[in-house]
């Protein structure tokens, strides 16, 4: 492991710092927190000092307790449906180019079907109808992504099936399991991982657009996108409140992606990443 | 004092590699090399790959693959060094003065321009002539490379292999070039069209006196088309000399390692007896989407310990025979039968057993690998799989089937992209050897190795039969590696067999024109052949007229 972090780049190191911290920060939240979650604790919006590191927010509430709770949701969320949704979306994607015919087919005008519904559209209408608890959300998100991530691997899994190597497993009758697990997984790794890096992050878009519009996290709880939404009154008057969370978003994008970029290198090569 | 045409002094090529995060480093291709070459005349170059015969050719246009790149020394064209010319003086030398004709034609053209417009280009960016008369000047090359005249209007997939590579040639040929460098233009070609293209090619650039380097590994092919010859080994030159010096008294070990005897030679096996392994009755396949049979009623039989080979060219229904027998295209008529039973055609309904006995080995070994499987996981699935062996019991028979195949234990825990082309076959037939097998259908399993490497294939595959008893089913066009295996023969044409039975009785005369034909296309190291061969042709076509 130590020789791993060695002779990893020093971008890869700083993303896998500031990812690790921001996923402690999440896990933490409580013990790290100032005050409470919704305790108001100073007049609204007061600019950012050493009692309010970020200032307060638009009722009065300790913004950076409001980031690091709203942060922990957020990146809960995502990380539950971008899990998820790869699970289900590669797995799928795989057996449909494995088995071909008419699982095949089944499998991928379905998901032209959803995929042709707005995905917003989509999740507004079912989190109207289905109360808006955090399992409902994340099953809603992953079901949505998953149709992306069962594209990807449907056509990359595509070009592997046709490989010699392939043909040797089938002559052996290998079964469905071994073939998607042991023979193209191991060869597809690249694009997934680059891909996971993405999707994470366009999760936790998603997820503060959804909670923007008040369809996401509901009060008392918190998320980023519910923080935009109760502060973004005060762009106006020159509060930078807003901003705050958008700011942990790019930050959390960038650190996710540079990690995903160090793995991406080590899978591509093909001699077990020892050279 | 007239200067060469082609001059090379202390060559010497490296490339620089980087890998992320370490510095760059360089390695040496090609250490110092001599050779001239003057107008008029052909000095092929010969070795196994690695040897850096493509990369001396491409050197004398100053151009390297990727970060290869001339390091000392100096080549000269027309007495000037090709290191000192201006970009603008570059680009007059290559196309025009110096031209090349790669190996595969068919990777080569642009697939969406008509060839007449590829043909011609090169005289017409380079201001050598006007269009109408570059044309004219393709025109005649067609004619002297036998190629129909119309051939110009017709895209690069409307044409067949042999006449791609010709069509290059004409390419190469058209700007009147000094020098052309062919670099195994004939490599991928069937033995039947190798022998035309390489007339073709040798009256013509006969007949237009430019000057040529030829790299092949095939020492028949260049005892044909060569004046000079130049032994190449790990990027130094290990002789040089005319042509009839070289093949008839070769003065290094190795030139004489790769003239020698190329192949073992298996006694023929009797047949009286014996109960067949494997047995083809009537079988007949196709594609789906194509109306006519791609296998027309082929019957064959192997017996147990011994070697079928089964030869023609490609496109003769070989490798369907293969596909049709391992149920990966279930034959459309006909039965297989295996150890007296019939044998299910699709593999679903194939017993485990059934499927185990009966093994394959690819062609192109590095595809038939899993990249991301580790030698050790490769030869242990099969164990795994068939035979349920697992943990030390496994690795001990691992180590056991990689010392079968002459490999060592610190191959165990190495990648595919970590061994030679040699290694992966050898890896490939012990993963075959893994499921204790009755008969290994081996699928041209040498046509992409170098000659001593697939010899030592061949000779690894014999002592395996003369051990295990294991029956080989040997497709290949390779008329050689067929006298060196086969205990009988089958020549397929189009789908059908046109002659089988013991190998002493196919390979004695009388023959069917078909078998003489690929008999004698087959290329002998002997100067002179290719003429002979055409003129005998010639006459036996006078005759009958």
């Amino acid at each position: 492991m130590s020789t791993l972090l060695n002779s990893a780049p020093k971008s890869a190191l700083a993303g896998l710092a500031v990812t690790t911290l921001f996923f402690g920060m999440a896990v933490f939240a409580q013990v790290i927190a100032p005050y409470g979650m919704s305790d108001v604790v100073g007049s609204v919006w007061e600019p950012a000092s050493s009692a309010h590191w970020l200032g307060t927010d638009n009722i009065g509430r300790d913004l950076f307790t409001r980031m690091l709770y709203g942060g922990r949701t957020t990146i809960f969320v995502a990380t539950a449906a971008t899990v998820l949704s790869f699970v289900a979306g590669s797995v799928l994607g795989f057996a449909a180019a494995v088995a071909g015919g008419w699982l095949d087919q089944l499998l991928s005008r379905s998901v032209d079907l959803v995929m042709s519904v707005p995905g917003l559209i989509f999740a507004l209408v079912v989190l109207s109808v289905l109360p808006p608890s955090l399992p409902v959300l994340i099953l809603v998100m992953a079901f949505l992504d998953s149709t992306r991530v069962y594209r990807l691997c449907r056509s990359v899994a595509g070009d592997i099936v046709v490989m010699d190597y392939i043909e040797v497993a089938r002559l052996r009758s290998e079964g469905l399991g071994w073939t998607i697990f042991h023979e193209i997984l191991p060869n597809a790794m690249s694009p997934l991982v680059a891909e996971f890096g993405m999707r994470f992050i366009f999760m936790v878009l998603y997820l503060s657009t959804l909670s923007f519009l008040g369809l996401g996290i509901q009060p008392p709880s918190t998320d980023w996108g519910a923080i935009v939404k109760e502060n973004s009154d005060g762009l106006v008057y020159g509060i930078p409140a807003a901003l705050a969370p958008a700011i942990a978003i790019a930050i959390l994008a960038i650190a996710i992606n540079l990690v995903a970029d160090w793995v991406l290198s080590r899978t591509t090569s093909l001699k077990g990443g020892r050279a | 004092m007239n200067a060469h045409l082609l001059e090379a002094r202390g060559l010497r090529i490296g490339a620089t590699l980087q890998r992320p995060g370490e510095k760059p480093r360089t390695f040496e291709i090609v250490h110092g090399v001599d050779f001239t070459l003057e107008k008029g005349k052909v000095l092929g170059l010969i070795g196994e790959s690695g040897a850096g015969k493509s990369t001396i050719g491409l050197a004398s246009l100053n151009y390297g693959r990727g970060p290869v790149e001339i390091t000392g020394g100096e080549m000269k064209v027309n007495g000037k060094n090709v290191r000192d010319l201006s970009p603008r003086a570059l680009r007059e030398l290559r196309g025009r003065v110096v031209t090349y004709v790669s190996q595969s034609a068919a990777a080569s053209f642009n697939p969406s321009l008509r060839l007449m417009q590829q043909v011609t280009e090169a005289c017409v960016r380079h201001d050598v002539c006007s269009r109408a008369e570059a044309q004219e000047r393709a025109l005649d090359l067609f004619a002297r490379l036998k190629l129909p005249l119309s051939i110009g209007d017709r895209y690069p997939h409307q044409v067949s292999g042999g006449q791609l590579q010709r069509v290059m040639t004409a390419m190469a040929l058209c700007p009147r070039p000094d020098l052309v460098v062919f670099d195994e233009p004939t490599t991928a070609l069937d033995v039947t069209t190798q022998i035309d293209v390489l007339a073709a090619i040798k009256q013509t650039i006969a007949h237009m006196g430019v000057g040529a380097l030829y790299i092949t590994h095939d020492l028949a092919v260049v005892a044909q088309m060569a004046d000079h010859i130049m032994v190449l080994r790990d990027g130094q030159m290990v002789e040089t000399g005319p042509t009839e010096q070289i093949l008839n008294a070769p003065r290094e070990r190795y030139t004489r390692a790769l003239i020698s005897e190329r192949h073992p030679l298996a006694m023929e096996k009797s047949a009286t007896g014996l109960t067949p392994l494997l047995s083809l009755r009537d079988v007949s396949a196709t594609y789906p989407g194509i109306r006519f049979d791609i296998l027309k009623k082929v019957s064959l039989d192997v017996l147990p310990g011994q070697t079928l080979a089964i030869v023609g060219e490609s496109g003769s229904g070989k490798s369907t025979t293969a596909r049709a027998i391992t149920g990966l295209m279930p034959p459309r008529a006909g039965e297989i039968f295996f150890e007296g039973e019939r044998l299910p055609d699709r593999i679903a309904d194939r017993s485990r057993d059934q499927l185990r006995k009966l093994q394959l080995v690819h062609q192109m070994a590095d595809v038939a690998m899993n990249p991301r499987h580790t030698v050790a996981k490769l030869i242990g699935r099969p164990l795994e799989y068939f035979f349920g062996l697992k943990g030390r019991e496994k690795h001990e028979r691992v180590l056991e089937l990689l010392h079968d195949v002459e490999l060592g234990e610190e191959f165990l825990h190495r990648y595919p992209a970590e061994l030679s082309g040699g290694q992966k076959q050898r890896v490939c037939i012990a993963r075959c050897l893994a499921a204790k097998p009755k008969l290994i259908i081996c699928d041209e399993v040498t046509s992409a190795l170098d000659p001593l490497v697939a010899n030592g294939i061949l000779k690894l595959l014999l002592n395996l039969q003369a051990r295990e008893g294991v029956s080989y089913l040997f497709i290949t066009h390779d008329l050689a590696v067929v006298k060196a295996m086969a205990d009988s023969i089958a020549v397929m044409l189009r789908g059908e067999v046109v002659r089988y039975g013991q190998k002493s009785r196919v390979l004695s005369a009388p023959f069917d024109p078909y078998t003489e034909l690929l008999l004698n296309s087959v290329p002998e190291t002997r100067p002179g052949w290719l003429e002979e061969t055409l003129n005998n042709r010639r006459l036996e076509t006078a005759d009958q007229c």
